[in-house]
């Protein structure tokens, strides 16, 4: 039942529309009751050869020597692919968006950097002969160390995962090896603060697991184009990618999608149709590549698992006045779109919420994992856990209540944001409201008061950040609503400033050589110490 | 390659075919027959999409052999419809918003029609139970459960006619 609230922002919207807020019948359930539905390996294809590929059981390691004598002599084998085979052997998704150096082999050369990565690629009559023939390839790999935590491949010594980029990390802008953002004066901030809290928030891959695997359907069509029928979620970004590891233009393929058995992200890095129409055009006959279950979990690239450190200084009232982050986002052994992951989660850095002192550091790292994607939100999402998570720790250290805080601290419409673009068509505090409102979670009058588009701006900010103001308009910390929350928490503790401390000792030291100006991502003055006035706006738009 | 000769009803139709005595049901179903309604998820028996009936029986086609239809009927989502008519179950998964990818909705409905078949009132936990053996990454079942109880609720308690 969904329950449409009219009444918040009433004045912002017109309610005379014919569809907007109200449910409507998807285009394609009527296909998916009857079972017309097309996924990409329902279409009609006269007998399909099968590609499966040999894969390297090595997480790192040189390949010395690749010997297909004995599966070309199996029966049913009709073509094996090898990384000489693929026009352009070497390609980024991104690179689509000039956004990124081609860093990923269609089939590896010379060295492996996960396990999976595809090797080789035998072409056969079935399934299960392409099979046989794939067990009888021979590789000689020689197996080379390899790393698995991004702050080790961060730190001297590790071992290069991908040599487009030899620290192990990717290049924005050409020149450096993070995103940042810098806003106001984080150690200022944190001399004032009441409180410091540094935690450490941990995301493990996630595999999205799609009930349909990854896979395609390549043929020869009668007018000299390829024909493609495939799982993806991102049909243009496919047909060019594959154009350019095939070296054809674009209009020589005809890729047919759209109609996705589960994708999630999973389903948008091109893993199978490249290889597929290589195999349609050396063999002049259909050509499937499926993934099966075990290929799905274990190559298919999951969410990229994050490492985020947050150091928040807090004060007694209630407000955050300087949050301090590093976040670092596992790529794998490839970018895909790990990269875009950095930059996102550099937008959505620090959170809905107002804070004067901003300062954070975002890597996207190479280790010899599985190359992960996007996943519903990458960058974000994972992010906000932790975030969140903090949000409550904080507010459990103040003896605040959980809600009243994140709306003591939540944007208002007309704050400075850390991007130095100003906050407009703020909506969590109606969202936090609503919600305590849904689960009769008690909250003072005051803070049902309070508005997205009410008391934000240059004043509002000032005043967080400044040491001896007091809030007007909003109870203290010290009298908590209602005992029995915080007996839900442990007792407020005061810093954890000595646990927080030795886990910066343990950091990884600043790997980059950086240049005198700073390069926030959207800034377009200096930062520093530059006076609260003049960065939180006595300018006007 | 060993061939043995089968020959079953398809959704009440006929068919007589050379199998390869490895195939599986799902195999010669998809690609020697043409219905591509039960879908591969796993190969291994343990998701559910390949889900078909087997004297109304629920069947997990990809671990099931080809030969052992022999004789049998056999029934799909190809079939489950009345002519041009949609089944209820097909009707109520519109109108619940039962799918979104709609890869796992075959083995559903045909999970739920042989649920309904054997018990035509199930309470929530049957129906449940009936679904247990096919994964939905979509929906998060709650409107799947929906649509199946909103087909018995329709028919009535076992007291009406209606």
């Amino acid at each position: 039942m969904i329950d449409f609230r009219k009444d918040i922002f009433s004045d912002e919207r017109d309610d005379n529309l014919n569809e907007i807020g109200k449910p409507t019948q998807r285009q394609d359930m009527l296909g998916h009751v009857t079972g017309r539905t097309k996924y990409f390996d329902d279409h009609l294809v006269a007998n399909p050869l099968h590609l499966k590929a040999v894969r390297s059981p090595h997480h790192h390691a040189r390949i010395r020597s690749i010997d297909t004598s004995a599966a070309e002599r199996l029966p049913g084998v009709r073509c094996i692919l090898r990384g000489g085979d693929v026009p352009v052997n070497i390609n980024t998704l991104l690179s689509l968006l000039q956004f990124g150096i081609d860093d990923e082999p269609s089939l590896a050369v010379d060295k492996v950097r996960y396990v999976g990565e595809p090797v080789a690629a035998i072409i056969a009559e079935s399934e299960p002969e392409a099979l046989a023939a794939v067990s009888r390839v021979r590789v000689e790999y020689e197996p080379l160390p390899a790393v698995f935590d991004v702050e080790e491949a961060l730190g001297s010594g590790a071992p290069e995962v991908n040599p487009a980029y030899p620290g192990n990390a990717f290049i924005y802008h050409e020149k450096y090896n993070h995103q940042r953002l810098r806003f106001g004066d984080v150690a200022q901030g944190f001399s004032i603060a009441d409180h410091v809290l540094e935690e450490r928030y941990q995301m493990s891959p996630i595999e999205h697991a799609p009930t349909e695997t990854n896979g395609c359907v390549a043929a020869p069509e009668n007018d000299g184009r390829y024909i493609c029928y495939t799982c993806t979620q991102a049909l243009f970004f496919s047909l060019d990618t594959a154009a350019k590891i095939l070296d054809v233009p674009s209009n020589k393929l005809h890729f047919v999608g759209g109609t996705v058995g589960g994708g999630f992200g999973g389903k948008v890095d091109t893993l199978t149709e490249p290889l597929a129409v290589l195999g349609a055009m050396k063999t002049g006959r259909a050509v499937r590549y499926v993934f099966n279950r075990q290929e799905e979990m274990q190559v298919g690239s999951p969410r990229g698992a994050e490492r985020i450190y947050i150091k928040d200084g807090v004060m007694n009232d209630g407000r955050i006045v300087a949050r301090q982050m590093r976040v670092y986002i596992d790529a794998g052994a490839y970018t895909r779109l790990s990269s875009y992951a950095g930059h996102k989660c550099t937008a959505h850095l620090p959170g809905p919420y107002t804070i004067p002192h901003v300062h954070t550091d975002v890597y996207c790292v190479y280790t010899n994992r599985t190359p992960s994607t996007a996943m519903r939100g990458f960058g974000v999402t994972g992010v906000d856990f932790a975030l969140e998570v903090q949000m409550d720790k904080l507010a459990r250290l103040l003896g605040m209540d959980p809600i009243e805080f994140r709306l003591l601290n939540a944007y208002r419409d007309g704050d400075m944001k850390a991007h130095r673009r100003e906050a407009k068509n703020c909506a969590l505090i109606e969202c936090c409201q609503v919600a305590a409102e849904k689960t009769n979670w008690p909250i003072r009058e005051a803070f049902k008061q309070m508005s997205s588009r009410k008391s934000g701006g240059a004043q509002r900010v000032e005043s967080l950040a400044n040491p001896s103001s007091i809030l007007s308009n909003t109870p203290q910390a010290s009298q908590p609503l209602a005992e029995e929350k915080l007996a839900m928490g442990a007792a407020p503790s005061t810093t954890q400033r000595a646990a927080g401390s030795a886990l910066h000792a343990t950091v990884v030291p600043s790997p980059h050589t950086e240049t005198s100006r700073a390069n926030a991502v959207t800034a377009n003055d200096g930062v520093g110490s530059a006076r609260f006035s003049s960065i939180f706006g006595k300018r006007r738009r | 390659m060993v061939t043995t000769p089968i020959q079953f009803t398809l959704n009440g139709v006929t068919k007589s075919l050379m199998c390869e005595a490895s195939a599986s049901l799902l195999d010669v179903l998809r690609n020697d027959l043409g219905d591509t309604t039960p879908k591969y998820g796993c190969g291994q028996g343990t998701c559910g999409a390949c889900t078909v009936l087997i004297d109304g029986q629920p069947i997990l086609s990809c671990i099931f052999l080809a030969g052992r239809v022999d004789a049998r009927s056999v029934e799909t989502l190809a079939g489950v419809h009345d002519g041009p008519n949609l089944h209820p179950l097909q009707v109520a998964f519109m109108e619940h918003f039962a799918a979104q990818c709609g890869f796992c909705t075959p083995g559903m409905i045909l999970a739920a029609k042989a649920l309904l078949e054997k018990n035509a009132y199930p309470n929530r936990e049957e129906v449940i139970d009936a679904i247990s053996g096919n994964i939905c990454r979509c929906t998060g079942y709650e409107p799947i459960v929906d649509a199946i109880m909103s087909v018995a609720e329709r028919r009535g308690s076992p007291g009406d006619r209606g």
